[in-house]
């Protein structure tokens, strides 16, 4: 057990590292989240509202929207990052560190979070909108009061997978100098095959995805009263 | 209160056309409990979909409280809509919402402020009797429970009409009762007019002033229910009274929309001298009215004269058609 002995010297000069990885890390993926919501959100309502018997059926703008999640959803993310570069330069001045990375790492997860707030909304009840319809109600009501509300649990399902896959999305842009705890692993554990650090990030990674996990099994079970 | 004209709804399909409604006239009386009865994919639930516009008719309209419905679109068509409340099959609570939101969810739609929305709801919880559950969420409560909700949601902004989509086809027979007392109750206290639609003949016998029978898109039989049992070769009358078939020689059917104290059967025999021998037969509450339909065989020389003896007492008698 000399390993735990050698980590127990290290850790006081490890712990710095991991510690501002962590932080870099969560900076990137809640400020992605943010941006994922602001766009995926309405892109996903929209998916649904432009459907055949949807609220507002829209055909055509349904099938543009439809291909414009495809193509963002099976892009690999490690592609994206390199092929939104310049994007990202213009938006934010550098290429670099973890402010760069919420450019990819939002334009990614917005497809993605789009398509399960989709899912989320189609499970809604039809004779609840059905019986909004027979109340009067204008559809922006009905997606304000019924939809929303009633897909809240899902949505909240969704955007727990979201922030999972932001993490996951984070540590590979630290391949290409995004920073987080991917940066460490890559900088440390790939590169000077330093295994104490590319464990310690492991660990840390998953402790990160735990906790989100599990706050947001709260959150769902609080809100949902089926 | 609800008169639809010459009402036809095609749904175009992908592949072909579904007829759905095939002309149909539909008037409702102010303050009567009007029941539409068919077999399922008869076009009830799209007649009734039809009366407050959630579908558009192909041809035909509609008018609620003399107003008519398929002139208007947008904001008009939307406020008409709040004058008439629904009840829905699968009863369509918002799940996110606790009984009390689920009731005041037409009001904040029709814009009406906290306070009022507050009292509103107080008032309409205790109508259907479920004060004490105002807290509790849908998933909570019971069929009937959460049938009575959604009647107190739909009589949220004071409507003069109810649509009704069988409200009770969802549950079981004690509980359907009771709803449909409350809907009777509604009818009296508010005046309220209901448009129903089921499958169950029991509910059109039960509480219903008014029938139709629909059958692939069109009404075979329509008018108050009494009218319909006194009219010979009524389907109503056959499907309220199930009698065995009557196809031994010389048996009659007899209807009497009325209370009966007179021994009309010993009168026979007595007067007529013809054998009368009851084969089947049931006595039911229609309308409120106790109502009976009887399969008889009557044999003798003075069989015509019986017959037309028991036509001038007011009852309906009808030769078995084999
Ligand atoms: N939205 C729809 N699209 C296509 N066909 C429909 C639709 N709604 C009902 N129909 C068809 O119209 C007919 C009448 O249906 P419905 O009004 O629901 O009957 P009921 O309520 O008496 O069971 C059925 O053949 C049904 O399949
Ligand atoms: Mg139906």
């Amino acid at each position: 057990m000399s390993w735990i002995h050698e980590l127990a010297e290290r850790w006081p000069d490890m712990w710095p590292v991991l510690w501002l990885g962590t932080l870099d890390t969560l900076y990137m993926v809640l400020w992605a989240t943010l941006f994922t919501v602001l766009f995926g959100l309405p892109l996903g309502v929209l998916l649904v509202m432009t459907d055949r018997g949807g609220l507002t059926p829209a055909p055509a703008v349904k099938a543009v929207l439809g291909a414009i999640v495809n193509i963002g959803r099976s892009l690999p993310f490690i592609v994206l990052m390199v092929a939104v570069l310049s994007l990202t330069r213009f938006l934010t001045g550098t290429t670099l560190g973890p402010t760069a990375a919420i450019v990819p790492l939002s334009i990614g997860a917005i497809p993605f979070f789009a398509r399960l707030v989709e899912t989320a909304l189609r499970e809604v009840d039809r004779g609840v909108i059905e019986a909004s319809h027979a109340m009067g109600a204008r559809r922006l009501t009905i997606v304000a009061k019924v939809l929303l509300p009633e897909a809240l649990p899902g949505l909240i399902a969704g955007l727990v997978m979201t922030i999972v896959a932001l993490i996951s999305y984070s540590a590979m842009a630290g391949a290409i100098g995004g920073g987080g705890l991917g940066d460490i692993a890559i900088r440390y554990g790939y590169q000077r095959f330093d295994d104490y650090y590319l464990w310690a990030t492991v660990v840390f990674l998953v402790i990160v995805v735990q906790l989100i996990q599990s706050l947001g099994d709260v959150l769902v079970r609080r809100m949902s009263h089926r | 209160m609800i008169n639809a004209v010459g009402l036809r709804k095609v749904y175009r399909l992908k592949d072909r056309e579904v007829l759905a409604l095939d002309g149909v006239d539909l008037h409702v009386r102010q303050g009567e409990i009007y029941g539409v009865v068919g077999q399922s994919g008869a076009g009830k639930s799209t007649l009734l979909r039809c009366v407050n516009l959630l579908e558009r008719p192909t041809a035909g309209t509609v008018a609620v409280d003399g107003e008519d419905l398929t002139s208007l679109s947008g904001a008009r068509l939307r406020a008409a809509r709040r004058g008439i409340g629904m009840v829905h099959q699968h009863f369509a609570l918002l799940s996110s919402r606790t009984v009390a939101a689920n009731v005041a969810f037409p009001l904040e739609i029709a814009g009406v402020g906290r306070a009022e929305r507050r009292r509103r709801v107080g008032e309409l919880l205790e109508l259907v009797g479920l004060q004490e559950k105002a807290r509790a969420y849908p998933a909570q409560l019971s069929g009937g429970q959460k049938q009575r909700v959604g009647i107190a949601r739909a009589l949220a902004s004071s409507p003069k009409v109810l649509l009704s989509d069988e409200a009770t086809s969802a549950l079981d027979p004690a509980t359907t009762e009771s709803i449909l007392e409350l809907l009777r109750d509604l009818n009296r206290e508010l005046g309220l007019t209901i448009l129903l639609i089921t499958h169950e003949m029991d509910v059109i016998k039960r509480i219903c002033d008014s029938a139709a029978i629909m059958e692939q898109g069109v009404f075979r039989e329509s008018g108050k229910v009494l009218d319909l049992l006194a009219t010979p070769g009524s389907l109503l009358a056959r499907s309220l009274f199930p009698l065995p078939p009557a196809d031994a020689p010389g048996v009659v059917t007899i209807t009497y929309p009325r209370q009966f104290d007179e021994p009309l059967m010993s009168e026979l025999t007595r007067r007529f001298d013809v054998d009368v021998n009851v084969l089947g037969g049931a006595v039911e509450t229609v309308s409120g009215q106790s109502v009976g339909r009887l399969n008889v065989g009557i044999q003798g020389a003075n069989r015509a004269a019986a017959l037309a003896y028991l036509k001038d007492k007011g009852l309906l008698v009808e030769e078995s058609t084999r």
